[in-house]
């Protein structure tokens, strides 16, 4: 498999630029050839493992989320309402970061349980509702930042940024590695324990596995689809209440990197399984963060990371289908 | 405020929605119509730009569309795989090679964006009098032909027009790449008519738009052809309403961006899905045996 990603990513490479050797080295300098590689790689893997884990539990659950984008707005919307009033207060991140992730989980979680309820009870599709909750999410941020949760001064359309004291502990002043790192570290862990020991998650696998057999084991599958739909959305909120604390610690229009979307790539090629998420996060976060540094030299580079993620879910996806495609059973 | 400007804006929307309700009608959900329209405007533009041609422009955008249509048809149908994961994946192989190809092209040079301007009458041009002669064209083919029937019965009972001497897949195929066709016209002409210029990602969520469009017209492309008016009609208002007061309180262009998105999901949530939604939409089709 590794083998494999490594070969993807050369081979795109080959396709797309005129010294795919240089380049391929350039990138691997830039994701891991110092401190600041590293540190760099570890920033963007940080939010693609929190959105991907949302991605695998809605996608679990048989809801295709893919509002990963209109959550992680929603919850650093939410952090951001929930930092005003306290740093008026004075308040430090130790006080701070708590009850500002709590506003980004409750937020995000909101964002998604509305998709889940609108395919519950009104039949809507989760695609649909979804791309409209991202658009409507987008759209209100772009309002706020003009807004109500505008800057004091008034000027930019942007938040008042968080001071140092505020903001996410970093581990080394001179790079951007912030705490958050920890929730990226422990949430795999608990949301493998979620889905495969605890009542709820089983129901959740079922419900998304065969919802036939749920129904005949009288599995409440309206209640698990809007719940992983609410968790995902709480996922993905989390992941930018982070990456508001952590990173950019203000909120402007430009917040979301697109994480939301490649969030999906990360979580097909762990096969769904929160565990691999951290594999697969790191992957694109090196990509990520290392054709920034390929950017540096030549025009092409940070768009880079569409064509690799494009190719590696196609890849994967025909290899998938390719391989399973007698065993499938016709749906009654 | 301009009637012609108003349906210029409009004409992008409805290129790709009506190619995304054929999509649907056949019981495929295309997500990569966004990808679909940003290599029309991208690769329209340039050829165009390049050669001094509008024609060659909108009918390379055409082939462009018609291009990823073909990749995307390999996966969900020949391969049936998750026709919302291929999507993704096209909208991110779009992204990336236009976005490749722009910095190429004319990102060192810091060259001017220039393009051939459509010949007008009235503010209309030819490719928009094609939009709108499509709307009863796609709605002829849908409803008053043999493909029509066979295309519905795709959307909604595959097996049955399986049964009855069609392949399943071949309508799906045909269905999926004319809406690609479409979406690649329709971003050809974001660029070369609407806006004149080419910006990486300049689509800007219209194909994800055309299929919020598709829902909100309950399939039916004459409505969904007036939705896309309609929606069209909100856009230009954020122009001749930003700033000025209506009762005395000032809105936001946020707001006005926002309203369209905002009152297709309370459509949604009123209405609901209802029995119009074709029932195989999104389900690969697998023949027994």
């Amino acid at each position: 498999m590794a083998v494999g990603l490594v070969a993807l990513l050369a081979l795109t490479l080959a396709v797309l630029t005129p010294h795919p050797v240089e380049s391929m080295r350039l990138i691997f300098a830039g994701a891991f050839g110092d401190k600041f590689g590293v540190t760099r790689t570890l920033v963007k893997w940080i939010p693609l493992v929190l959105t991907g884990l949302g991605v695998v539990i809605a996608w679990r659950g048989g809801m295709y989320n893919i509002g990963g984008e209109g959550q992680f707005v929603a919850g650093g919307i939410a952090a951001a309402f929930a930092a005003r009033p306290l740093i008026s207060a004075g308040w430090g991140w130790a006080g701070l970061a708590p009850v500002l992730l709590l506003a980004a989980v409750l937020g995000g979680a909101f964002w998604g349980w509305l998709a889940g309820w609108l395919y519950v009870r009104r039949g809507v599709e989760v695609v649909i509702s979804t791309i409209l909750l991202n658009f409507i999410a987008i759209q209100g941020l772009a309002y706020l930042v003009t807004g109500p949760l505008q800057e004091k001064a008034g000027k930019l359309p942007r938040t008042d940024p968080l001071s140092s004291a505020q903001a996410l502990p970093k581990f080394d002043p001179q790079t951007d590695l912030h705490w958050g790192i920890f929730l990226a570290l422990v949430l795999p862990l608990i949301v493998f324990i979620y889905l495969y020991r605890t009542r709820s998650g089983f129901r959740l696998r079922v419900v998304g596995e065969n919802a036939r057999a749920a129904r005949a084991n009288r599995i409440d599958a309206p209640k698990a689809r809007a719940l992983s739909m609410a968790l995902s959305g709480a996922l993905c909120g989390l992941a930018g209440g982070v990456e508001y604390m952590g990173v950019t610690q203000q909120l402007a229009p430009s917040f979301t990197q697109n994480w939301g979307f490649l969030a999906i790539p990360v979580a097909l090629l762990a096969g769904l399984h929160p565990l691999l998420v951290m594999l697969s996060a790191l992957y694109f976060a090196a990509i990520l963060a290392g054709s920034r540094n390929l950017a540096g030299f030549t025009a092409d580079g940070t768009v880079l990371i569409y064509v690799v993620q494009a190719a590696a879910v196609l890849g994967f996806v025909g290899l998938k289908a390719w391989s399973d495609r007698r065993r499938v059973v016709v749906e009654a | 405020m301009d009637f012609a400007f108003l349906l210029v804006t409009a004409a992008p929307l409805i290129y790709a929605a009506l190619g995304e309700v054929i999509g649907q009608r056949s019981g495929v959900l295309n997500i990569g119509i966004e990808g679909m329209m940003l290599v029309g405007a991208f690769f329209g533009f340039l050829v165009a730009g390049k050669t001094g041609s509008w024609p060659l422009g909108f009918g390379i955008g055409a082939a462009c569309g018609l291009l990823l249509a073909i990749i995307s048809s390999v996966f969900t149908v020949k391969l049936a795989a998750d026709q919302v994961v291929v999507g993704t994946a096209i909208n991110f192989l779009a992204l990336g090679v236009t976005g490749l190809g722009f910095r190429r092209a004319y990102g060192q040079s810091g060259q001017l964006l220039t393009s051939p301007e459509l010949p007008r009458i009235w503010g209309i041009d030819p490719m928009l009098v094609v939009a709108f002669l499509l709307i009863p064209l796609v709605w002829w083919l849908i409803q008053r032909t043999k493909w029509g029937l066979a295309l519905r019965g795709c959307g909604e009972y595959p097996a049955a027009v399986e049964t009855s001497g069609f392949s399943v897949n071949r309508i799906r195929i045909q269905a999926l790449l004319f809406g690609g066709m479409l979406a690649g016209l329709g971003g050809a002409y974001l660029s070369l008519a609407v806006a004149g210029s080419f910006a990486e990602g300049m689509t800007a969520g219209r194909g994800f738009l055309a299929i919020a469009l598709v829902t909100f017209g309950r399939w039916r492309p004459i409505w969904v052809a007036l939705a896309a008016l309609a929606l069209g009609y909100a856009q230009s208002l954020q122009y001749s309403l930003q700033g000025r007061p209506i009762f005395g309180v000032v809105i936001p262009a946020q707001i006005w961006l926002g309203l369209p998105y905002v009152v297709s999901l309370l459509v949604l949530i009123f209405v609901g899905s209802g029995t119009v939604t074709p029932q195989a939409l999104g389900k690969p089709y697998r023949k027994e045996g």
